[in-house]
């Protein structure tokens, strides 16, 4: 797991209280992560500061699923 | 044909101790009858260096009778709430556990409801996020803020917790909203809108900006900082103003031909609800005391009761110069020749003032003053500032057998509240 997947994976069990081994990639935040419309609000304002990047309202929308956090963050920052 | 109301369960959380499910009430009523006090410094809170007044009445979070806000809402979740919507939690989850409300099935859920108030809600809240939007920009601002400051949230709160599907409603009434919360619930059950009801109030508002604000409005104690018990001293010629308290008070109200049906163990019956408006002054109580007299008339009137029938008063009396005796004067004069033998305390004297949720314990107290035939004390009554012919149960509580009992709540605005109930 690289160190971008792990920190994504800590605040992800963080906000949602829910076990790290469910915290894959392909997982969904709402789906199959218990997480509501307000939680993604919160778990996006999360990913900001710890990676100190800034997530668009329109490019948090695609952000459905762990991978998609990770992938645009990878994108973000290389 | 208006329907009866029993009150079937309690739970307390204040400064002088909270109560669990197994025994929702009876530590923090034992405490206070024992004559101990939730005043203390306030210095860990924060920072008080610069503020008149470094005490207040908090809920203890350790040691005996402590509130463990993880008992009743899940860490997760707490972050989402400010407090006073935690402590509403606890204490509606006492008072249902304390009740044996059954909520089984759907039409039950849908037969029950909640009405919980608050007089500022997550004033905190709302002023730590104003500061961050000020500082780091509105797209920091959580989108739980919102539902975590909204004084009626603890209702919502409470209502999903346990499902509650009934009327969903709250009240904002400064320092009257227990009253009118427990008035008005009373009235729905009463109205036929629901079966039982969830009702009370709580609040938290033990921070920076409440204290300034109240010391901007020379309500508050200051002269008391080294001596914190003593600040919050009713009818006492010394009292300089009120002492800041937190908590929550709800009660389970139920109609009374299904409490009955149930077995359930009922406290007493809400038989009146007065209120009343001063039309007078922001924050100054009219000094007539005629605003709290019409409600205490009002009351007495629905109830179909006497002065001589109400053997307790549970008195605003928060410790100001102005409002202590302008209640007195309101109940002597309502009372007239009944006011002798009348016992009357203000149990702010013990866990400050509850603001909003004050109405809610206090009505509690006089339930439990009516259930183990104890008036609980006004402590630090050393010299009263007038005569009356009113027992004032200084400094230790009064043993009296009482069948009916008052309670009274007046709030800025000139806004008055007073509720009757009766042994069943």
């Amino acid at each position: 797991m690289s160190d971008i997947e792990a920190r994504v994976q800590k605040i992800t069990v963080e906000h949602l209280d829910v076990d790290a081994a469910k915290v894959e990639p392909k997982a969904s935040f709402i789906d199959d992560l218990g997480a509501d419309s307000l939680d993604i609000v919160e778990l996006v304002m999360a990913f900001e500061e710890e990676f100190d990047i800034e997530i668009p309202d329109d490019a948090a929308e695609t952000i459905q699923t762990v991978g998609d956090a990770i992938n645009f963050i990878k994108e973000r920052q290389s | 044909m208006m329907r009866r109301v029993a009150v079937t369960g309690l739970g307390l959380v204040t400064p002088v101790g909270s109560g669990t499910r197994e025994e929702p009430w009876q530590g923090p009523w034992k405490a206070l009858l024992e004559g101990k006090s939730g005043a203390r410094r306030i210095d860990e809170r924060f920072d008080v260096s610069d503020l008149a007044c470094k005490i207040g009445a908090p809920v203890p979070r350790e040691g005996d009778l402590a509130f463990n806000a993880d008992d009743w809402v899940p860490p997760k979740e707490q972050r989402r709430m400010e407090d006073f919507i935690i402590f509403g939690m606890g204490a509606a989850e006492m008072a249902l556990a304390d009740s044996g409300l059954p909520l089984d099935t759907e039409e039950q859920k849908e037969r029950t409801g909640v009405l919980i108030g608050s007089g500022i809600g997550g004033l905190d809240g709302i002023a730590q996020t104003t500061q961050l939007m000020n500082e780091k920009g509105p797209r920091k601002v959580s989108p739980f803020f919102i539902p975590s400051c909204l004084i009626n949230l603890a209702s919502g709160q409470v209502s999903m917790k346990h499902g509650l599907k009934g009327p969903n409603h709250s009240v904002v009434t400064a320092c009257a909203t227990g009253v009118h919360a427990i008035g008005d619930a009373a009235r729905l059950i009463a109205f036929g809108d629901a079966d039982a009801m969830v009702a009370g109030g709580t609040e938290s508002s033990i921070c920076r900006i409440g204290y300034a604000g109240f010391l901007a409005c020379k309500a508050l104690t200051t002269g008391f900082n080294d001596n914190p018990e003593a600040a919050s001293r009713p009818y006492d010629k010394d009292r300089d103003g009120f002492l800041m308290g937190e908590g929550a008070g709800i009660i389970v109200l139920e109609e009374m031909e299904q409490a009955k049906a149930r077995g359930a163990k009922i406290y007493g019956e809400v038989i009146g609800y007065g209120l009343s408006g001063d039309a007078y002054h922001v924050t100054a109580p009219a000094e007539d005391g005629n605003g709290g007299y019409r409600a205490m008339e009002m009351a007495m009137k629905r109830a179909g009761v006497a002065a001589s029938d109400i053997g307790y008063v549970n008195a605003h009396g928060t410790s100001t110069p102005l409002g202590d005796e302008a209640e007195l004067r309101a109940v002597e004069r309502l009372f007239g020749s009944d006011a002798d033998g009348l016992v009357m305390s203000s149990t702010k004297s013990s866990v400050g003032h509850l603001l909003g949720a004050a109405g809610a314990i206090e009505a509690i107290y006089s339930l439990l003053a009516m259930h183990d035939g104890i008036c609980p004390a006004t402590l630090n009554l050393d010299n009263p500032s007038v005569e009356t012919p009113i027992n004032l149960a200084a400094k230790e509580p009064v043993e009296k057998q009482v069948d009916c009992v008052l309670s009274n709540s007046f709030g800025f605005g000139g806004t008055n509240a007073s509720v009757i109930m009766r042994k069943v």
